[in-house]
């Protein structure tokens, strides 16, 4: 049961709390490109949770059993951005035969996935930064990817209403995206020590 | 040694089996395309103008393949291409209305003035947004040369001030026009033997002032033309060119010399 509830606090915690997007601020690139429709925002969510979780159940024993063993930590990130990269093409070609249109929707910013720094930060971290166990690497990274697929459709949503209201000429466009962004991400500094509290 | 060794045999391991990976996956999971798009694709010039509106070449050959586009939309490429495309797909070839870029403008440096020095960014689209430039005339052509900057065949040059299109040069396809801020090129049919060098919409004398090669509306082109082609809207003359059978009247009738014969 202490395991099973362990687990539930790392999905929480990623998801809310250290929100890879709006806490650690990584992977801005796909969160302000992708988040003006809320359907491509779904899938460019689904499909970097999918990445994560793969690239993790992959990393995790290329970490353990082959960079530690010959003990090549100091390779990590080299061996995990070019695991990551295949992953990302190989994403990218069974989007392409099995759901063309979600292909087509997320165009530029699949292959962008690839160099998707909050992929490869969540790769390093259940290694570096927890030293989480397999499983907990996977829950992590399941969390870390839904907290990425939460803060792409609220900021779609809230992007959607930017666009209906009436903004100061020098706001228009970016600088009223990146105001906005701040202002979601301090909403979410608001769960900070919740999650600990909630199962204690 | 070794330790650098051991490192390269592990990455270079690794990269094997990604790459073998990805080669089974291109293979298995490879989505046949419509072998028309690429054949059609590689007849297309490539210069990827957007004259036929599509947002490249790529898109205008999936949207002809796809039955969407019409084959003769391809205006840099002219007859040739449209044959090419009507053959791949199987339909009757159409011509193309080969089309030429034309400046509205003959404000060269003796004919007009600036009421201030501008020292600023080197481009049309800067300029004009400081007090729409610093030409007196508020129509003109700024000569920065922003048409040139993105003419995918070097068919533009600024001469005396005013932007000059190559006639043997220009493929038609429109890019220029789309960047002029001041909205001063236009696309008119190649075969045109006459067109208006002037967008000034002011009063024929407030013009003229202004700028000596100006159209003062005098309405003189109007009057003689006999296919009602030309008319003076807004104070400045415009060709209709559907309508124009090209008897060169216009030119010269016109007292300022705006109206140009257009030679090649």
């Amino acid at each position: 049961m202490d395991a099973f509830k362990s687990l539930i606090i790392i999905l929480m915690s990623s998801v809310l709390v250290n929100n890879y997007v709006l806490s650690r601020f990584l992977g801005i690139c796909p969160f302000l490109g992708v988040s003006k429709k809320l359907n491509q925002a779904v899938g460019m969510g689904i499909a970097v949770t999918l990445v994560m979780v793969v690239a993790t159940a992959v990393t995790w024993p290329i970490q353990h059993y082959i960079l530690n063993v010959f003990d090549l930590g100091y390779m990590q990130t080299i061996v995990f951005i070019l695991v990551i990269a295949s992953l990302v093409q190989l994403t990218e070609m069974m989007l392409k035969r099995y759901i063309p249109a979600l292909h087509k929707s997320l165009g530029v910013y699949l292959p962008l996935i690839t160099t998707n720094c909050a992929v490869l930060g969540v790769t390093i971290d259940n290694i570096t930064e927890h030293n989480f166990n397999f499983v907990e690497s996977l829950v992590n990274s399941l969390g870390c990817g839904l907290g990425f697929l939460l803060a792409m459709v609220l900021f779609s949503g809230v992007r959607s209403r930017i666009n209906d209201s009436e903004i100061p000429e020098s706001f228009k466009g970016l600088p009223a995206t990146l105001i906005a962004a701040s202002f979601v991400s301090l909403a979410f500094f608001g769960f900070a020590g919740v999650v600990d509290k909630l199962f204690a | 040694m070794t330790g650098i060794l051991i490192a390269f045999a592990v990455v270079a391991v690794i990269g094997l089996i990604c790459a073998v990976l990805l080669a089974l996956a291109a293979h298995f999971l490879s989505v046949p395309e419509d072998e028309n798009v690429q054949q059609i694709r590689d007849c297309l010039p490539g210069a990827n103008c957007g004259a036929c509106g599509y947002a490249g070449c790529d898109e205008y050959a999936k949207a002809v393949a796809a039955g969407e586009a019409a084959t003769n939309l391809c205006i840099p490429g002219a007859d040739a291409v449209a044959a090419e495309v009507a053959g791949i797909m199987g339909t009757e070839a159409m011509d193309v209305v080969e089309m030429i870029a034309h400046v509205r403008c003959n404000g060269t440096c003796t004919a007009t003035d600036t009421f201030a020095d501008y020292q600023g960014i080197r481009s049309c689209a800067a300029m004009s947004m400081i007090y729409g430039g610093p030409n007196v005339c508020k129509y003109g052509c700024l000569g920065c040369g922003d048409c040139a900057a993105v003419c995918p065949n070097d068919a533009i040059c600024v001469i005396d001030g005013v932007a000059r299109i190559n006639a043997k040069k220009c493929i038609g396809c429109g890019l220029c026009a789309k960047n002029c801020p001041k909205g001063i090129i236009e696309i008119i049919p190649q075969i045109s033997t006459v067109a208006v060098a002037c967008s000034n919409l002011e009063k024929g004398a407030v013009a003229r002032k202004k700028c000596k090669n100006a159209c003062i509306g005098c309405k003189k082109c109007e009057l003689g033309c006999e296919q009602k082609a030309i008319t003076v809207q807004n104070n400045v003359a415009v060709i209709d060119y559907d309508k124009c059978n090209g008897c060169n009247k216009c030119a010269e009738n016109c007292p300022t010399k705006c109206i140009k014969t257009l030679v090649g």
